[in-house]
């Protein structure tokens, strides 16, 4: 059960190769082996959903799923959709909003937020505090993320004619 | 509704300035993108995992521990006990002298024959993993005599009850009492007199980014760098340096990025202390990450209170006495080195502040059991003193059937009655609770929600107003800590200076968690320099660059390191002024700075950019003239001196719906008004206030760390510990009273507490107004389902 096994999947984009041990999960996996830290730890049991990444372009959280279960899949991260330029609007309304402050739930909040507006153009802001309600943040408050959020799928609509 | 300083000239006004405008906070985009450095994040060469084995008992003698086979297991670096650490570190107790009669007991980094809590650490493995650090731990044997545990704080102090620490003699850790004017003759003189007893969960701050330490001696340099998410670096660096027998400038404390402070991360816990000692021990780096279950068993918890409340009435609304009688639970040890005793002195020092009632008798204990300490966490005290003190002016009102906005309007302390006192003793420079309670009434249209709360309850639906004022403790000088003998700075300083491309560097003392310090600090020195914000850089959170400072803690940054800023800049700003009327045969009068060029004063003509006057200054200071030495660094510290607290004030409004089948508790919606003197950037002002009311409607509703008879906290892990997430809180509108310090050039007062401080006590006023036509009035919180339900008689 302890013998590493070996692994091959996409993460950001880029072929990874290892032998992990089958105890490992995904969120270590990409912090520790692969060192992409943006992909945060705040539960380790699923509740808070700061370690929330993307495997086949679905949403989960990193700490429930084993890095071997990741084999043979697509992984996306934080860093991963920065550089792609996905979100920029989306981190745009973070910042002129003040949608952050310590910023240790941002990743996940992102990465979740995205998730939603790929699925529907015109979430009410009910919606949307649905939709972000496994994503725990201490800091603001969650109003100036649901109005970041909701700001970005205005300026994605585009101008009403 | 600002209230100017009369006929002072201030360099805030200046052209351009960025005081009292929104601008986006710098360094986002790090965060945003995933590329922070969190202490969880940091590897170095050599790294060691600890780990710690906790004791599963709240109260036990250690009478073995086997880890011999631990020690063989892969990767192991070593296993270490509390005897065996005890020779790199000392004890420490955590009192404090201005808390007079404040007792505790000496506590170890890791715990030596015996456990006192449930989560106590026994014994730390350090190994090459931290999985592998994990697989050791559950190989050590640990042996135990159980002792019977002190759970219960109403029996504490019963002479049945054992003594946790016998050299102490009792349980009793602390105690206060305080009385003011003639209680007993206005009560006797009052027309009503209700009381109650008022119970708050034992909750915790439930950061997301657990605490973190990485601890590196290295024995070459006898020294000892200490990365830790910290609000006070310097405090970290002299109480490592203490308890390790070194020199404060053998210990460096470096603060990158935070995730999550909000009071959790401002004492110094024995699991880090261990880890600092480790590192000493093994002579390498040492790396300790608190898993969830250990947030929950050794953060400090808060709040643990029961408060009897007593409050006296006249027909008119004028409320004559105030008295409580408040009891809490600390843990088995006062906190390090901030004592847990502050909160209880809280207590009685702000019940009733808000009012004009000059007739005030308080008791505080405290008392010590065998359960997870507790210590200070945001808005200490605050939340108890608000909501004993709204809530019994809630029950005044019901007994004389006065409305809760008139019974306010009556009591509190006339907005033109400053400088003034209260009872317990507190000094007010300047308060606007009149001014704010009128704000609020309008933002939230008072009667406009009365009409439409009369016209649901016949639809019966059930819905709740309720109102909460309240003061609040910022900017504290040495009277906080410094007057007891804590090292503890309450002055902090800024360096700031011109590199050589006329860029600006600032180096502060408070640090920053995410409230927004980098963009207040770099605000002030962008305008009163004259220079734009994307030129200033801020570094702060390293105790080997900045200058010497407490820290961001007790709404204490912008006030305090603000001024400092401000003051350090003007004396830049002076000294490049000098060298350019020397530059520019002008004369500093006739000069100015606007936009990163020195101009002329009179008609704003550019005469020469910064970057070419720091260039000269740099490279070419044979061009000035003879005898000129420009001085492109500037430092000044500040600390308040005038008043011990700067304090400020606020109210709060609840409107919520209860469906009184289910217990379930609705928030609609939540007003704040809040006055915090000078505002320097208004959007980061009411985010803090956003946050921190969230924070206490997490208290209201939902937060409570449940123990057993036997001390085991049942629900460590965030599955059963409710914090409040997006789908249950409501959008939170904020509005503003300005009344600036005087005591600063800034006139900046905190703003970090406000929000937390009166938004349980907001909430439980409302759920009873809510619940006044079942005649059910509760006094406790959190209000789960079960709490109403059992006040409408349904279970």
């Amino acid at each position: 059960m302890t013998t590493a096994t070996a692994i091959s999947l996409i993460v950001n984009g880029e072929r990874v190769e290892a032998h992990v041990e089958p105890r490992l999960n995904l969120a270590d996996f990409l912090r520790d082996h692969l060192r992409l830290t943006g992909t945060h730890v705040g539960c380790e049991h699923g509740v808070c959903g700061a370690c929330t990444v993307r495997v086949n372009s679905e949403i989960v959280r990193a700490c429930l799923m084993l890095a071997v279960q990741a084999n043979a899949t697509s992984v996306e991260t934080i860093e991963g959709v920065s550089d792609s330029g996905e979100i920029s609007d989306l981190q745009n309304a973070f910042r002129e909003r003040n949608a952050l402050q310590c910023g240790y739930c941002t990743p996940g909040m992102l990465i979740t937020a995205q998730d939603l507006l790929k699925h529907e153009a015109e979430p009410s802001r009910d919606r949307i505090r649905e939709h972000l309600s496994g994503n725990y943040c201490r800091c603001t408050g969650y109003q100036a993320i649901v109005d970041a959020v909701a700001a970005t799928a205005r300026l994605r609509r585009g101008p009403k004619e | 509704m600002t209230r100017k300083k009369a006929g002072k000239f201030s360099v805030l006004d200046r052209p351009n300035s960025y005081i009292g405008k929104t601008v986006p906070r710098p360094n986002l985009d790090r965060l945003m993108q995933g590329r922070g450095l969190y202490v969880s994040d940091m590897e170095l060469p050599r790294m060691g995992h600890a780990v710690f084995v906790r004791s599963p008992h709240a109260h036990a003698k250690i009478t073995r521990i086997e880890s011999m086979s631990a020690k063989k297991m892969p990767g192991v670096i070593a296993i270490v006990t509390g005897p065996e650490l005890a020779a790199v570190i000392t004890p420490w107790v955590g009192v404090l002298s201005h808390l007079k009669g404040l007792k505790s007991a000496p506590q170890h980094a890791i715990a030596i024959d015996r456990v006192c809590w449930q989560g106590e650490a026994v014994a730390a493995v350090v190994a090459i993993s931290r999985a592998l650090a994990e697989d050791a731990a559950e190989a050590i044997l640990v042996e135990y005599e159980e002792l019977e545990a002190v759970t219960d704080m109403r029996t504490a102090l019963d002479p049945e009850t054992p003594v946790i620490h016998a050299l102490l003699g009792d349980n009793l850790a602390f105690e206060r009492i305080h009385d003011a004017g003639q209680v007993d003759q206005a009560f006797a003189a009052s027309d009503a007199v209700a009381e109650a007893d008022f119970i708050f969960g034992r909750h915790t701050g439930v950061t997301l980014e657990p605490r973190a330490v990485v601890a590196d001696w290295n024995a070459a340099e006898a020294r000892l760098t200490i990365y830790q998410g910290t609000q006070a670096p310097h405090m970290v660096q002299n109480i490592a340096a203490l308890h390790l027998g070194l020199e404060e400038s053998q210990v460096r404390v470096v603060c990158k990025d935070v995730g999550g402070s909000f009071g959790i991360k401002v004492h110094i816990y024995a699991d880090e202390m261990a880890t600092y000692a480790l590192s000493k021990l093994l002579r390498r780096p040492v790396k300790f990450v608190a898993d969830r279950i250990e947030s929950f068993n050794t953060d400090i918890h808060a709040r643990d209170h029961r408060c009897r409340g007593r409050i006296g009435v006249k027909r008119d609304g004028t409320i004559t006495a105030f008295e409580i009688d408040d009891l809490t639970g600390i843990g088995p040890y006062s906190m390090y080195p901030r004592t847990s005793a502050i909160e209880a002195n809280q207590v009685v020092n702000l019940v009733g502040g808000p009012y004009l009632a000059k007739n005030y008798r308080a008791r505080a204990r405290v008392v010590f059991q065998n359960k997870n300490v507790m210590c200070q966490y945001r808005a200490v005290g605050h939340p108890i003193a608000c909501s004993v003190t709204e809530g019994l002016v809630d029950l005044a009102a019901t007994k004389i059937g006065m409305d809760p906005v008139e019974i306010r309007r009556r009591n509190l302390i006339p907005d033109d009655a400053y400088p003034c006192g209260s009872p317990s003793g507190l000094k007010f420079e300047q308060l606007s609770h009149h001014a704010s309670l009128g704000k609020l009434v309008e933002m939230m249209d008072y009667e406009a929600l009365r009409t439409e709360q009369a016209a649901l309850r016949k639809r019966n639906v059930h819905r709740g107003i309720g109102i909460a004022s309240f003061i609040e403790v910022t900017n504290p000088s040495a009277a906080f800590y410094g007057v007891g003998g804590a090292k503890i700075s309450s002055q902090d300083g800024v360096a700031v200076r011109l590199d050589a491309q006329g860029a600006v560097i600032c180096q502060t003392s408070i640090t920053e968690q995410g409230q927004g310090t980098e963009s207040l600090t770099a605000q002030i020195v962008g305008s009163v320099l004259g220079v734009s914000m994307d030129r200033v850089r801020v570094i702060l959170g390293d105790t080997d660059v900045t200058p010497y400072g407490g820290g961001t803690w007790a709404s204490r940054g912008a006030g305090i390191g603000g001024e400092a800023a401000l003051q350090a800049t003007k004396i830049l700003r002076k000294n490049i002024l000098d060298v350019a009327a020397a530059i520019l045969q002008s004369s500093p009068s006739e000069l100015d700075i606007a936009d990163n060029i020195v101009v002329n004063a009179g008609d704003g003509a550019a005469r020469i950019e910064l970057r070419e006057l720091a260039r000269i200054v740099y490279f070419r200071p044979d061009t000035l003239p003879p005898g000129v030495q420009a001085e492109l660094m500037a430092t000044r510290h500040y600390v308040p001196r005038e008043y011990p607290f700067a304090f400020t004030n606020g109210i709060q409004a609840s409107w919520l719906e209860i469906d009184t089948e289910t217990g379930f508790i609705r928030l609609l919606k939540h007003w704040v008004v809040e006055d915090c003197g000078t505002i320097i950037n208004p959007q980061l002002v009411d985010e803090q206030i956003r946050g921190g009311v969230v924070q206490g409607l997490g208290a209201a509703l939902f937060e409570k760390c449940v123990y057993d008879e036997r001390g085991q906290l049942t629900n460590a892990n965030m599955a059963d510990y409710l914090v409040p997430m997006s789908a249950e809180v409501p959008d939170i509108d904020v509005g503003h009273v300005v009344s600036p310090t005087l005591e600063s050039e800034l006139g900046a007062k905190g703003a970090g507490e406000a929000g937390t401080a009166g938004a349980a006590a907001a909430v439980a006023n409302a759920v009873n107004d809510a619940l006044r036509p079942f005649g059910a009035v509760i006094t406790e919180i959190p209000l789960t389902p079960q709490v109403i339900l059992k006040a409408l008689g349904r279970i």
